[in-house]
């Protein structure tokens, strides 16, 4: 891949260099800005979702009840999902595409850029929202994440409303975001990047965008019956006036299957940039690659009611959840594979975005095995609302997604300040959350199977143990996050220069340019060839 | 590949809009939360007015930001690439917006087919109608709920006739004004375009003696159970979607009447107001069937 044109030094008389100021942040229709406004409110709320799991863990650090009551612990359990969910992951993956998507294709800026300043500038609220209606009276939602009516219906508090517009306003961003990454891609290649010559992490993204677009409004519509039934008398999800509060399930899951897609899209792309790089080979099957994230979105509609084993389904709906659910692993398996045929007889080197990315593979492939064992209907119903869930779902999206978003932030942060960070502080910061993200969910596994509830905030004397250490490794990985603020910070500050293509086997349009990438990056398209 | 129609890709410069359209979207979320709860435990509270200034802000944005774009427009600033962009946001918009009623045909056909024959006893839930309400018969449209709330259900001829019949020659009269636009005859795109935002205003109407006369004549309202909730939130939202299509299109009417905006190359702000139009009228054809006739 060669391009020309990509100086843009001699365009400095039609557009000016960033504007000073808070109004810079503010008014910014630059997709690099934004994407750094993404970010760091993804890392803001990541620490504030973190702070409310330290609260549980302290919580369960023993059985009995000792520092919140049951109520705040739900409270707890209910917002730290919700921000970890909608403020931390996907703010995350957006603010990774906004910045490299562009750069990558060879694009100008985004599409719509002034709707992308849009898109980010309404999250802030609706999580401000979110969180002061924990100081309501009568305290914040608190029904788990997945809002199960009736719980958020007819046993809910007075915040549900400020819970449903909040989640409408995440909606309206994650759908424009969507829109604006969809867009950005069919139309804002450049010459020659046809669609099979895009980097991975374009595609998973053009994929997670339409799968954004599709679900949300679902999302929209759950919230929308949930505050009709709570405020407005209509019994969607009562069986009195001839609804279901299954049928609750049934529209949340329609969206929440796809949700987890959604968290997992962007990091396959993250790691198919990232493992070939460090291999010095080309990535490995890549239309491959391809197909299988296209066969796991397609999937992720068919699939929603494994969540839902225990209501009472028909069988024949049971067996076509559990086959369907059981089909994904294969696209999924063809993945890891490929990843580790990439490897395979490459000249290996370790920095730091590699070390996050194997531990990705290896890590990620032990959430996908839990998934296997729940995919299982009969056992599905001993495994069901038990700690082997909570344990299942925190690998695939804590050692998944957010390690993937930590070996993408290592691997790009040095085009982004012009810096290279502190390798050994990255290295500390990287095995300390190696341990403690297995001392922290590993034992999960055993406390859920000898059948320890989720979402309680007491539990039978012979958990203590297994618990106590669950929570010390819980500290132990939400301390260690520190260091990763301390390396950005440090990274933003100073250190030593970064060239152009920053890592030795690193190929694409975004390392052919001068590190930090210039403001405006492609004034003229570049040509692939 | 031909370069030239690359380089003129216009990135606007820092736009106050967005940040304003945040905080009027945030007085609308916060002030509507708000609102709901002050009315359900009957106190006074500033709920209400803070929902109005938030839909005045975002009124208010809604028409700095567009002025800005239709100027950006007519300066010739837009390239074919950016015309491009913009019909596909547009597109993948509409597409959401299918989704999202997509959720709400979903509870429908979920009560109809599942919640409402097995709350009777169908399939294997024998048990569920002897225990909860043996006297419950499950019948569609379900003018008696398990509880015993009682109302009446809205034939499809009548008013909603009328308003299919409205809705449908109105698609036609939008479409007889794009051909207008696209051969250049302005009189027959004045008309065309003039004549639907006049359907479109006679179907609201319409729409507004139809939930009258069901309210106050036939006692179909939202807390009537099932059939009350997804016949309201059905057309409730679809008459939310006619009011602002019917808006879109009255503004394009007026850019066309008095600025003579708009030619056969340059016509997005018309097509997508056009596009919204036509989607408004498909769903109302599945409301047509799914909540009225069927």
């Amino acid at each position: 891949m060669s391009t020309k044109n990509l100086n843009a030094d001699n365009h400095v008389e039609e557009h000016h260099g960033a504007p000073s100021g808070i109004m810079r942040w503010l008014l910014t229709t630059n997709h690099k800005d934004i994407g750094s406004l993404y970010l760091l409110f993804s890392l803001l709320m990541f620490f504030i979702g973190g702070a409310m799991a330290m609260v549980i863990r302290a919580e369960l650090f023993q059985p009995g009840l000792q520092i919140v009551e049951p109520d705040f612990f739900n409270q707890m359990t209910t917002v730290h999902g919700l921000i970890m969910v909608f403020g931390a992951v996907m703010p995350a993956f957006v603010g990774l595409a906004n910045w490299m998507v562009p750069m990558m294709i060879g694009a100008p800026d985004m599409a719509l850029p002034r709707m992308n300043n849009w898109s980010f500038w309404i999250l802030p609220f609706a999580f401000l929202i979110l969180l002061m209606s924990l100081f309501m009276e009568g305290g914040g939602p608190n029904f788990g994440w997945t809002f199960y009516a009736p719980l958020s219906t007819t046993y809910s508090n007075d915040s549900t409303a400020l819970f449903v517009f909040s989640v409408h306003i995440m909606g309206i961003s994650s759908i424009m975001g969507a829109i604006n990454v969809i867009v950005t891609i069919f139309n804002l290649r450049a010459p020659g990047m046809t669609f099979m010559k895009m980097p991975l992490f374009v595609w998973t993204w053009l994929i997670t965008a339409f799968l954004l677009i599709a679900v949300m409004p679902v999302l929209a519509g759950a919230v929308t019956m949930v505050l009709t039934d709570k405020y407005f008398a209509t019994s969607f999800f009562n069986a009195a006036g001839g609804g279901d509060p299954v049928m609750f399930q049934h529209i949340f899951w329609f969206f929440g299957h796809p949700e987890v897609y959604i968290m997992i899209l962007p990091a396959f792309g993250i790691i198919s940039q990232i493992v070939p790089t460090f291999s010095r080979k080309k990535l490995f099957g890549y239309s491959s690659m391809v197909y299988a994230t296209a066969s796991i979105a397609l999937l992720s509609f068919l699939v929603w009611a494994h969540h839902m084993f225990t209501t009472g389904m028909p069988l024949a709906g049971e067996l076509f959840f559990m086959y369907c659910t059981m089909l994904i692993s294969v696209p999924t398996g063809v993945k890891i594979f490929n990843w580790v045929a990439t490897m395979w007889r490459g000249s290996l080197t370790f920095e730091v975005p590699m070390m996050f990315s194997i531990a990705f593979i290896v890590l990620f492939t032990i959430g996908g095995f839990s998934g296997l064992m729940l995919a299982i209907t009969p056992a599905d119903f001993q495994y069901h609302d038990t700690y082997f869930v909570v344990a299942h779902f925190h690998y695939v999206l804590v050692t998944g997604a957010i390690f993937s978003i930590m070996a993408g932030a290592y691997y790009w942060l040095p085009k982004w300040t012009g810096n290279m960070f502190d390798e050994k502080l990255a290295k500390t910061h990287f095995w300390l959350s190696l341990v403690s993200v297995n001392v922290l969910f590993f034992p999960m596994h055993f406390v859920g199977l000898a059948g320890m509830p989720r979402r309680i905030p007491d539990y039978a004397l012979q958990f203590a143990d297994f618990n106590a250490v669950i929570s010390i490794g819980g500290f132990a990985f939400g301390l260690s996050q520190l260091l990763f603020v301390a390396v950005v910070y440090k990274c933003i500050k100073g250190g030593e220069k970064a060239t152009a293509q920053v890592w030795e086997g690193a190929e694409g349009l975004e390392w052919e340019v001068p590190s930090p990438a210039p403001y405006h990056t492609f004034e003229t398209p570049p040509t692939i060839k | 590949m031909n370069n030239n129609e690359y380089e003129k890709y216009y990135v606007p410069s820092q736009s106050p809009w967005p940040i304003v359209g945040a905080i009027g979207l945030f007085c609308i979320a916060f002030g509507a939360g708000n609102y709901v709860n002050d009315i359900k435990n009957q106190v006074t509270g500033f709920g209400g007015y803070l929902l109005f200034a938030g839909m005045a802000i975002t009124i208010f944005m809604l028409v700095g930001w567009f002025r800005n774009v239709i100027d950006e427009s007519m300066s010739g600033k837009y390239s074919k690439q950016l015309d491009r962009s913009f019909r596909q946001g547009m597109s993948w918009f509409i597409f959401s917006e299918v989704m999202f009623f997509g959720a709400f045909f979903g509870a429908l056909l979920y009560a109809r087919v599942f919640s409402v024959p097995w709350l009777g006893g169908a399939s294997n839930n024998a048990m569920t109608h002897e225990v909860l309400w043996p006297a419950f018969e499950a019948i569609w449209p379900l003018t008696k709920t398990p509880s015993g709330t009682v109302t009446e259900a809205m034939g499809w001829n009548g008013l909603p006739l009328i308003n299919t019949i409205i809705l449908l020659i109105s698609s036609i009269t939008c479409h007889f004004a794009h051909v207008g636009l696209e051969q250049n005859k302005r009189k027959q795109l004045k008309w065309g375009l003039g004549l639907t935002v006049l359907l479109g205003c006679i179907f609201l109407f319409l729409q507004v003696e139809e939930y009258t006369h069901a309210y106050q004549e036939m006692g179909l309202m939202l807390s009537s159970g099932m059939y009350g909730n997804t016949f309201y939130l059905l057309t409730g939202f679809h008459g939310l979607h006619v009011t602002l299509g019917t808006i879109m299109l009255f503004i394009m009417f007026l850019r066309i009447v008095i600025k003579d905006h708009f030619t056969p190359e340059n016509s997005f702000g018309f097509q997508a107001a056009s596009w919204y139009w036509h989607f408004v009228d498909v769903v109302w054809v599945c409301l047509f069937i799914f909540v009225y006739i069927i």
